[in-house]
C-alpha cells in the first residue's frame, strides 16, 4: 500500500515537476477499490521523497469481484491487498503517474529525458521466488537491488520468512523507465492479478515493456507471469475442499519444483513410445495421463490407432484437451483420442480391452496402503496385455543437490514415496506374480554407476 | 412386462384393438413413429428410419420392465424376427395377437380414410404375405399366437394380462431361505425343527410336510439332491412342502440334470447323479413319476415380496430379475460362467455379486464356501453340508443366519470350500458408484441430488487423499450461522457483533424447539475417529484386515497423521474410549470430535493464508506511519490519514492475535488433544440418529486424561430469559478468552427442516474469515444470504446419516461409500466460504 520515490539530483523538488504532483500538497486519486494518496514526506533541494500510499477499502475489493472470479475462496476477504505493493498499487502508479510514465514533461522535458539518481522504497513487496528474484528481475535494468525478507511471526520464529520483501531500488535510471519497470514487475514478482485478464493484457505489457523488456534475461519468466495462467471456474470446487481440509489447494500438474527437467521427461516419453511401439500395442490407455505429454507423443504415431487419457483431475485433462489441440483436430484424428476423468482405485469398465496401459510417474502419488486397490483395478480387473510402469529411483536423489531443502526429501511434495531400484525390482515382481505378468524392470536415463538411472521402468506382459 | 405385436394386415384394426385393450403409453405403432421421424406418418420413404425409433423406444420400454404392444403390420417375417430379437435381447416373452379380417373388409376401411392414399393392391400384397406367415408363425419363437379370425371374434376379445411365474411379489413372506441340501435329508429335518418348522410324517415315520406355526414359507435354493445319503427323503419332504404351499423351490443346476437323467437322455452319472439315480431306483415307480413331475416343474428364479427379495440357485443379476429368457436360466442355474474350467475341472465363475448394485436381496447356493457372507446385499447359503460343512437358512426379512453342522462328510470334496468374494476388497467399489449425477435416497431427507459436476471433484479428492474407502463410513455436514434477524431490528446487546447467541436461540425458539445445548466450539479441525477394538474385529466389521485397527481423519477423509504416529493416536484414544466400548458392548466406535491445536493440521495455511496476510500488515503500518510522521512535520495535512492507519494496524493487530491464539507447537502427538462431542455410532446402532445429544454428552463427559479434552457445555431452556442470558454471558467470556465461540443445537430430535446445528463464532475469531476489518462493513455483512449453506447443511446431514445408517445396517461398501462420497460433493459447492 506504499511506495515512495526518493531523488537526489538538485534541485530535488523538480521531483514535482516530473511526477506532476506538487510536493506542498497532498492530493487524492479515487480507485475502483478505495483512495490513493500522494504526498511528499521530504521535499528540499538536496532530497525530495515522493509517498504513494493506497487506502485499499476491502468491502470494496470484495464487492468488486462477482462469484464467479477465480477464487471464491476465502482469499477473497482474508488477503493482503491492503498491505502489500499488488497489483492494486501497480494499477495506481499507472493512474496517478500516468504524465510521468509517458516520459513527457512540458516544464523539464530534459530532465525526464535523463537519468537521474533515484531511490524507490515499497516496504512490503509480495514476492514469490523470494529477495533473489527481486534481485534477478530489477539488477539487469541497472538497480541496486536490497531485498531483506520480511518474517512471518516473530512470535513464531520457527515459521521463517513470509513471501514478502522490503525492497530497496536505487540507480542512474529514468524516472519513466522506472515507472514503467515497477507497473510491469510488481504483479510479475506477487504473480497474483486482481482483475481478470483478456488478450489486451499482451499488447499493455508490450506497451510498459517495449523498450527494456525485450533484452532483460528474465524476459520469459517475466512475460509468462505477467500475463499468468487463466485461473478456471474447474478449480473452484477443488481450492474450496482443499481449504475445508485444512490444506491449501495444491497444483502439482502445473507447478512442478521437481529437479528433474526437460531432457529426462522428454527420455521417459520416448523411452515409453518406444518401447509400446515394439510391444507391437495399437490401443493404448495412459492412467493419469495428466496435460497429455505422453497422449501427444503417441497420436504422432500412426500405429496407435486407440490413445486413450485417464485423469483423476476434471482441471488436467482440460488442460490435455487444449495442450493436444482436440477441438483443433480432424475427424479422423480426433476419433483416435478419448480422454475421461476416472480414478485408479475404484474398478472402472472403461479400462479394459487395451493392448498396454501406461502408468508414468503415477504409483508414487498413491498412498502405500492404497496401491493394492490400483494393482487390483489395473491388473486384475482391467488386465492390459501389457503395463508399463515408471517411477523414480530414489537412490538417484543424491544427484540433485536441490532435493535437500525439500519438505518430504523426494522429487515432488505430492509424491507419497519413492522406491529404491531393490524396491521398485521386488514391487514388480510381486505384482506380476499374484497377476500372472511376466515382468522386466530398467532404467531411463543416463546411468549412474553407483545410483542407477534416475527413472525406473517395469514392463509387465500378460502370461 | 413383455412384449405383444399385433399382426394384421392395414385395415384390420390393430389400433382399434390397441387403444381398447392398452394403455395408450403401452402402444407404440409404427405410424407414429414414421410421423416422429417425417412429420407425415405414411411416408413409406421414412420407414426403415422410423422403425429404427420404433425399436428404440420398444427396447427402452424392456430394458424399464414395461409391457409394450407393436402397432405394425408385421405380416413380413422379417419385421417379427427383429421384434422377437429385441425381446430376447431384453429377456422378456413375447406374444403375438393375428387380427384377421377378410381382404374386402380391410380395403374398404382403406379407401375411407384419407390418410392412406395407397391402393388396395398393398392390402393385398400384405394379405398374401399374412397367409403365408400364419403356418409357421408358432415357430418362430412367440411364448403364445392368439389368432383372431374375423371383426367378431376381434370385437369380442378380452385381453387380461398374466403374470410371468417367477413372479411372485405378492407373497411378503416371513421366509426361511434354505441352502443347498444336497440329500442331507436328517441335517435338514434339525434346521427345520431349529427355525421353528413343524414336521409331518407318514405312517413309516417318513418326513413328507412341513408347517410353520407362524406361518413362515420355507424357500429352497435348489440342489436338493445328488451326493447326499437321502434324496429321495429330501425329496418327499420338500414336495410336501411346495405340495402345501408351505415352500417354494428353485430348480438346481443337479435338479436340471436329474430331469434329463430320469428322462432317459444320455447324462454322464457324475457329481454325485450315481447316487440319486441309485437311491431313486429303490423307490415306487409312483414316486419316481412324481419327482420327475416336480424336478421338471420347478422354474430358476422367483421375485419375492414387493420385488425386495430374489431367490435363484446360482444368483442372479438385476438386469434378469423377473425376466424369462433361456440365457436367464442358464445363469440362475449355472451362474456367469465363463466357459473356462479351474484345476479341478469345474467351471470358472464370474463374481458377479461384486458388481450387483441392485436393491432387491439375492439369495442363492451352488458355490460352496466356508460362511455365509454378505456381499452387495447377496448372500450365499451353500456352507457345504455334503461335504461335511453345515447346512443354513437365511431367515427373511430380520436377515438372521441359522445353521446347523453336518452329521459327517458325506462326500469328498473335489476342491476346498471357496471362500465367499469377500465384500471388502477394495476394487469392490466401481467409479459408477460415485461418477455422474447421483440421486441418494436418504432416511432423513428423501432424494439427494448429488450434481455431477460436484461428483467429479470429490472423486479426485477421494482418490487422491482419501483414507482407504473402508474407514470412511461419516462425513460431518457443513453447519451455518444463525439467521440475522431482519435489518433494523437489531438488539443493542449485538450491536459491534455480527453473530450472537441470541439469534441462534430465537431461530430455534421459532422451530419449535423448547430446549438445547450450547458446546463450547473448539478452534481445532473437525475429526472423526473410527476405532476398531482389535485387528479382528477391524477384519469383521470393516474388512481391513492388514492389521490397522482405525484412523481418524479430517472433514474431507484425509487421514491426520500418517504411518507411527496415527497409529499410536488411534491406540491411544481407543484406550481412553475403554469404558464406551463396555458401556456400548460394542468392538468399534466413530465418535465426532475435534482435533487441537488448529496448527497441529492446518499449519500451512495458517502460514500461507493468514501469518502471511499479517505479517504483511505488521510491516506496512510502522513503514506508512514513519513517512506519515514525516509529512506532517513539513506541516502537510495527513491527520485522517494517520487515524485511518492507527485504526487499520488495531486492527491487524486483533487479526494477528486471533490466529495466534490457535496455535500452538506440537511434535508428533505430543500436544495434540481430541475433543469428542458425539458418539456417532457402535454396533448396531446409529447413535447419531437415535440419540439426544445430552445423551452423547454424558457418555463422553467420563473420557478423561491427557490426549481427551472435554467439550464444555451448557443446556438452556429456551422459554427461561434467565437461562438465556446466562448462556450469552458464558459464550461472551470463552469468546473473550480468545474462543472460536459456540454451536447451538436442539437437545432433542427435531424434524428434517430444522439446522443439526448453529454456530455462534466470537467476534475476533470472525476476523479470520472477514478479514480483519470486517467490523467496519457490519451492516452490509448483516445482510449475508445463508440460504445455500443451511439448505447444504441439512443435506450434507441426511448424507451424513445416511451413510451411518447404511454401515450399521450392514449394507454394501458402495451403498456406505455413496453416501460418504455425497457430503464431499456438495461440500465442493462454491458458497460463501466464510459462513
Amino acid at each position: 500500500m506504499l511506495l515512495t520515490i526518493s531523488t537526489t539530483h538538485e534541485p530535488a523538488t523538480d521531483l514535482g515537476y516530473l511526477l506532476h504532483k506538487h510536493p506542498d500538497r497532498v492530493q487524492e486519486f479515487d480507485q475502483s477499490f478505495g483512495r490513493a494518496v500522494v504526498f511528499y514526506p521530504e521535499a528540499s533541494e538536496q532530497r525530495c521523497t515522493a509517498a504513494l500510499v493506497l487506502q485499499v477499502d476491502p468491502a470494496r475489493l470484495a464487492r468488486s469481484r462477482g462469484r464467479r472470479s477465480p477464487d471464491f475462496s476465502l482469499a477473497q476477504h482474508v488477503n493482503d491487498r491492503s498491505y502489500a505493493a499488488s497489483s492494486l498499487l501497480a494499477v495506481a502508479l499507472a493512474d496517478v503517474f500516468g504524465t510521468a510514465r509517458s516520459g513527457r514533461c512540458r516544464s523539464r522535458q530534459e530532465l525526464a529525458d535523463a537519468a537521474i539518481p533515484l531511490r524507490i522504497e515499497v516496504p512490503v513487496l509480495p514476492c514469490r521466488g523470494g529477495p533473489d528474484l527481486a534481485r534477478r528481475v530489477f539488477a539487469p535494468l541497472g538497480w541496486r537491488v536490497e531485498a531483506e525478507p520480511v518474517p512471518l511471526d516473530e512470535r513464531f520464529p520457527e515459521w521463517g520468512d513470509s513471501r514478502y520483501v522490503r525492497l530497496t531500488l536505487s540507480g542512474e535510471v529514468r524516472l519513466a523507465d522506472a515507472l514503467n519497470q515497477l507497473h510491469v514487475l510488481l504483479p510479475v514478482l506477487d504473480e497474483s492479478k486482481h482483475y481478470w485478464q483478456g488478450t489486451d493484457e499482451i499488447d499493455k505489457l508490450l506497451r510498459s515493456g517495449g523498450d527494456w523488456l525485450a533484452g532483460h534475461p528474465e524476459r520469459e519468466l517475466i512475460t509468462r507471469r505477467y500475463l499468468g495462467r487463466g485461473g478456471g471456474l474447474a478449480s473452484v470446487a477443488l481450492a474450496r475442499l482443499a481449504e475445508l481440509g485444512g490444506d491449501l489447494a495444491e497444483d502439482p500438474a502445473e507447478d512442478s519444483p521437481e529437479p528433474v527437467r526437460a531432457p529426462l521427461r522428454a527420455q521417459r516419453r520416448e523411452a515409453v513410445v518406444a518401447l509400446l511401439s515394439g510391444l507391437g500395442a495399437t490401443s493404448v490407455l495412459d492412467l493419469g495421463c495428466g496435460t497429455g505429454e505422453l497422449l501427444a507423443a503417441l497420436l504422432a504415431r500412426p500405429e496407435f490407432a486407440r490413445v486413450t487419457g485417464v485423469d483423476v483431475s476434471a482441471r488436467t485433462l482440460q488442460a490435455a484437451e487444449r495442450r493436444i489441440g482436440l477441438d483443433r483436430m480432424g475427424e479422423r484424428q480426433a476419433s483416435r483420442l478419448t480422454l475421461f476423468q476416472g480414478a485408479l482405485t475404484y474398478r472402472d469398465e472403461r479400462f479394459a480391452g487395451y493392448d498396454a496401459a501406461v502408468l508414468m510417474e503415477v504409483v508414487e502419488h498413491v498412498d502405500p496402503p492404497r496401491l493394492e486397490a490400483v494393482e487390483r483395478v489395473v491388473f486384475g480387473e482391467a488386465r492390459p496385455g501389457a503395463v508399463v510402469v515408471t517411477t523414480p529411483n530414489r537412490e538417484y536423489n543424491v544427484r540433485y543437490p536441490g532435493l535437500a531443502g525439500s519438505p518430504n526429501g523426494l522429487r515432488h511434495p505430492d509424491h507419497r514415496f519413492e522406491w529404491t531400484r531393490a524396491e521398485f525390482a521386488h514391487w514388480c515382481a510381486r505384482v506380476g506374480a499374484q497377476w500372472g505378468y511376466t515382468v522386466e524392470a530398467r532404467g531411463i536415463g543416463e546411468p549412474d554407476d553407483q545410483v542407477g538411472a534416475p527413472t525406473q521402468l517395469g514392463v509387465f506382459r500378460r502370461d | 412386462m413383455g412384449l405383444v405385436l399385433l399382426v394384421g394386415v392395414s385395415g384390420s384394426g390393430k389400433s382399434t384393438f390397441g387403444a381398447r385393450h392398452f394403455a395408450p403409453s403401452q402402444v407404440i405403432s409404427s405410424d407414429f413413429c414414421r410421423a416422429l421421424v417425417s412429420d407425415d406418418e405414411s411416408d413409406q420413404s421414412a420407414t426403415k428410419d422410423a422403425f429404427d425409433v420404433l425399436h428404440y423406444i420398444v427396447g427402452t420400454r424392456l430394458r424399464r420392465g414395461l409391457l409394450t404392444v407393436v402397432d405394425a403390420t408385421n405380416v413380413q417375417r422379417d419385421a417379427r424376427a427383429a421384434l422377437i430379437r429385441l425381446a430376447k435381447d431384453h429377456d422378456v416373452l413375447v406374444d403375438a395377437i393375428v387380427l384377421d379380417v377378410p381382404e374386402q373388409v380391410a380395403i374398404a376401411r382403406n379407401r375411407a380414410r384419407a390418410e392412406r392414399p395407397f391402393g388396395d393392391h398393398v392390402v393385398t400384397r400384405q394379405a398374401r404375405e399374412l397367409r403365408r406367415s400364419m403356418s409357421r408363425l408358432r415357430k418362430e419363437g412367440f411364448r403364445r399366437v392368439h389368432v383372431l379370425a374375423g371383426a367378431e371374434e376381434i370385437e369380442a376379445a378380452q385381453v387380461v394380462p398374466e403374470r410371468s411365474w417367477n413372479d411372485r411379489r405378492d407373497l411378503t413372506g416371513p421366509f426361511d431361505v434354505i441352502g443347498d441340501v444336497h440329500g442331507c435329508r436328517a441335517e435338514l429335518e434339525t434346521l427345520l425343527a431349529d427355525l421353528g418348522w413343524e414336521l409331518e410324517r407318514d405312517e413309516a415315520g417318513r418326513p413328507v410336510g412341513a408347517a410353520h406355526p407362524e406361518g413362515r414359507t420355507a424357500v429352497f435354493v435348489g440342489d436338493l439332491v445328488d451326493r447326499g445319503p437321502d434324496t429321495p427323503g429330501v425329496l418327499r419332504l420338500v414336495m410336501g412342502m411346495v405340495g402345501s404351499g408351505a415352500a417354494l423351490c428353485v430348480s438346481g443346476n443337479h435338479e436340471a440334470k436329474l430331469v434329463r437323467a430320469l428322462k432317459g437322455h444320455a447324462v454322464r452319472p457324475t457329481h454325485g447323479l450315481a447316487e440319486s439315480l441309485a437311491q431313486l431306483a429303490a423307490e415306487s415307480d409312483d414316486f419316481r413319476a412324481a419327482t420327475l413331475r416336480f424336478l421338471d416343474g420347478l422354474i430358476s428364479h422367483y421375485v419375492l415380496d414387493e420385488g425386495r427379495l430374489v431367490v435363484a440357485h446360482a444368483g442372479l443379476k438385476e438386469a434378469y430379475h423377473g425376466r424369462s429368457s433361456g440365457r436367464v436360466r442358464a445363469f440362475a442355474l449355472y451362474g456367469d460362467t465363463t466357459g473356462e474350467t479351474d484345476e479341478y475341472g469345474l467351471p470358472v465363475r464370474y463374481p458377479w455379486a461384486r458388481e450387483y448394485r441392485g436393491r432387491a436381496t439375492v439369495v442363492y447356493g451352488h458355490t460352496p464356501v466356508p460362511t455365509a457372507e454378505w456381499v452387495n446385499n447377496t448372500i450365499c447359503l451353500d456352507t457345504g453340508v455334503v461335504f461335511g460343512g453345515a447346512l443354513t437358512a437365511l431367515r427373511y426379512p430380520s436377515r438372521e443366519l441359522v445353521s446347523v453342522p453336518a452329521e459327517r462328510e458325506w462326500y469328498a470334496p473335489v476342491r476346498p470350500l471357496a471362500p465367499a468374494v469377500p465384500d471388502r476388497e477394495p476394487s469392490v467399489l466401481d467409479v459408477r458408484d460415485v461418477t455422474g449425477t447421483q440421486w441418494v435416497e436418504t432416511g432423513l431427507a428423501g432424494r439427494v441430488k448429488v450434481p455431477g459436476v460436484n461428483a467429479a471433484a470429490a472423486l479426485e479428492v477421494l482418490s487422491r487423499f482419501a483414507v482407504d474407502p473402508r474407514w470412511l463410513v461419516y462425513l460431518p455436514p457443513t453447519m451455518s450461522p444463525a439467521q440475522s434477524p431482519p435489518s433494523g431490528s437489531a438488539a443493542p446487546a449485538r450491536e459491534g457483533l455480527l453473530e450472537h447467541p441470541e439469534q441462534a436461540f430465537a431461530e430455534y425458539a421459532a422451530a419449535g424447539v423448547t430446549r438445547v445445548v450450547c458446546e463450547e466450539k473448539h478452534m481445532g479441525s473437525r475429526a472423526v475417529a473410527v476405532l476398531a477394538r482389535d485387528p479382528s474385529a477391524a477384519e469383521r466389521r470393516f474388512g481391513v484386515g492388514d492389521g490397522s485397527t482405525g484412523v481418524v481423519h479430517t472433514r474431507t477423509g484425509r487421514a491426520f497423521f500418517t504411518g507411527e504416529t496415527g497409529t499410536a493416536l488411534v491406540e491411544r484414544l481407543r484406550e481412553r474410549c475403554g469404558p464406551l466400548f463396555a458401556e456400548l458392548e460394542t468392538d468399534w466406535l466413530v465418535l465426532d470430535c475435534e482435533l487441537l491445536p488448529w496448527s497441529a493440521k492446518a499449519l500451512g495455511l495458517i502460514r500461507e493464508q493468514f501469518a502471511a496476510v499479517g505479517a504483511a500488515a505488521a510491516a506496512s503500518f510502522p513503514a506508512l506511519d514513519s513517512v506519515l510522521e514525516a509529512a506532517a512535520g513539513r506541516g502537510l495535512d495527513v491527520a485522517d490519514l494517520a487515524a485511518w492507519s492507527r485504526h487499520r494496524a488495531g486492527n491487524a493487530a486483533a487479526f494477528r492475535d486471533a490466529y495466534a491464539a490457535y496455535c500452538e507447537p506440537t511434535a508428533g502427538l505430543d500436544g495434540v488433544r481430541v475433543a469428542p462431542f458425539q458418539v456417532l455410532a457402535a454396533q448396531g446402532r446409529a447413535l447419531a440418529l437415535t440419540e439426544p445429544h445430552p445423551w452423547h454428552l454424558e457418555r463422553l463427559a467420563g473420557l478423561g486424561g491427557d490426549l481427551v479434552v472435554p467439550t464444555r457445555h451448557r443446556f438452556v431452556d429456551l422459554s427461561s430469559t434467565v437461562e438465556r442470558q446466562e448462556a450469552t454471558a458464558w459464550w461472551e467470556e470463552l469468546t473473550a478468552g480468545g474462543g472460536e465461540g459456540m454451536v447451538v443445537k436442539p437437545a432433542h430430535p427435531v424434524g428434517p427442516r430444522v439446522q443439526p446445528g448453529l454456530k455462534v463464532r466470537g467476534r475476533d475469531y470472525l476476523r479470520l474469515v472477514y478479514g480483519p476489518d470486517y467490523l467496519d462493513a457490519l451492516d452490509a455483512l448483516r445482510e449475508r444470504s445463508l440460504g445455500r449453506k443451511r439448505s447444504l447443511a441439512l443435506r450434507e446431514h441426511a448424507l451424513g446419516l445416511e451413510a451411518l445408517t447404511r454401515f450399521v445396517g450392514g449394507e454394501p461398501l458402495w451403498r456406505v461409500h455413496q453416501a460418504v462420497a455425497g457430503v464431499l460433493a456438495l461440500e465442493s459447492e462454491p458458497v460463501d466460504p466464510r459462513l
